[in-house]
């Protein structure tokens, strides 16, 4: 298992640039390329991971954030998500970068390798913006009517953040 | 949305320090946010520079159209009544770039999608291959989910990519009850 997830990195990209190369593709000017582009999706996150980690290290700072997530226990308890990963929770389907910050602040408190830690990775692993998401595929083509897309991946997040911690119980 | 969530949080945040006396530790966080914020932009620079560099060998190899070759049995069982090739091309490319962790790629992929969907089907309430195209684009099904390894890297994990599995394992689940709420939902939103 343990060397499964370790060779995967390597292995998929090696592949991707035996692939190219078999391909005929000039690999080492098409990874330039490539990375030079990455600069502009660092440009383009920068701000918003500004606004989100003033945001969050207020509400952690301010004590707020404990108040929030006890506030929040009986439903969180009730399924099965860890109390400190709440904001975690309820920031991944809103903000993608909300989440990015949280999942840092997480990690610089309980460490990586611990269980609320590796839930909140697999937590933020498998979410997506859902709201994000939605505003711009039905934006584009003008449809205001959703009908149950909302509910449906709601659904989905849900079962991520109920997941979760199931699931790391289950691998480590 | 975060126009309002994000003052939101300040003002929560000010008054929860007045309550309980922490004006001090707010201040001084303030102060470091900006800061910390462009550390953590750095620390991601490399990576997504890298992936992307990577996924361009991808691309430019048509390395992405042969995975899409792979998911065209899957995309049958998906989206049953959809019969024209070009959108289930698109849809197959979207897909394959979220499977990679392009979310920058994937979107401009989707957008095509959509309006692919909305010719076929024309208007201004979402069609039930929307819902399901848009269902599995919220949940977020990654093979190598980067960003997060690296955050795990830094913090001094010792196994960065140990939690792929079992985020893997979670995303098909939940891409699972999202597709399952969309066929039970279906008749409820006419």
């Amino acid at each position: 298992m343990r060397l499964f997830s370790d060779a995967l990195i390597p292995l998929v990209i090696v592949s991707i640039i035996c692939f190219g190369l078999v391909k005929g593709v000039d690999v080492f000017s098409e990874f330039l390329e490539g990375a030079k582009r990455g600069f502009g999706i660092v440009l383009d996150i920068t701000p918003p991971l500004i606004a989100l980690i003033f945001a969050i290290n207020t509400l952690r700072q301010s004590g707020g954030l404990e108040t929030l997530c006890s506030l929040l226990s009986p439903i969180t308890e009730f399924l099965g998500i860890p109390q400190q990963l709440t904001p975690l929770a309820i920031l991944s389907p809103i903000s993608g970068s909300g989440s990015l910050s949280m999942l840092e602040a997480i990690l610089k408190d309980v460490g990586p390798d611990s269980f609320l830690g590796r839930c909140a990775c697999v937590m933020m692993g498998s979410t997506e913006t859902t709201f994000y998401t939605m505003t711009i595929y039905y934006g584009s083509i003008g449809i205001k009517k959703t009908r149950h897309t909302l509910p449906c991946a709601l659904c989905a997040d849900l079962t991520s953040f109920i997941l979760s911690p199931v699931m790391v119980s289950l691998f480590f | 949305m975060m126009q309002y969530i994000w003052p939101l949080m300040v003002v929560f945040s000010l008054l929860a320090a007045a309550v309980t006396g922490n004006m001090g530790n707010l201040s001084s966080s303030i102060i470091g946010s900006g800061t910390e914020a462009i550390n953590l932009a750095i620390r991601l620079a490399g990576m997504l520079c890298f992936w992307n560099g990577i996924v361009n060998i991808a691309e430019k190899s048509e390395l992405t159209k042969s995975l899409c070759k792979l998911l065209s049995p899957i995309l049958k069982i998906l989206f049953p009544k959809l019969q024209d090739s070009a959108t289930k091309e698109a849809i197959a490319m979207n897909m394959t770039a979220n499977l990679l962790g392009l979310d920058n790629a994937a979107t401009p992929l989707g957008l095509e999608a959509m309006k692919r969907l909305q010719r076929l089907d024309p208007s201004d309430k979402a069609s039930d291959n929307m819902v399901r195209f848009v269902v599995i684009n919220t949940a977020c099904l990654h093979i190598v989910p980067t960003t997060v390894a690296l955050l795990r890297q830094q913090h001094g994990s010792s196994s960065p990519t140990e939690i792929l599995l079992p985020a893997l394992c979670t995303s098909i689940c939940s891409i699972s009850v999202g597709l399952l709420t969309t066929f039970l939902l279906k008749r409820l939103f006419k």
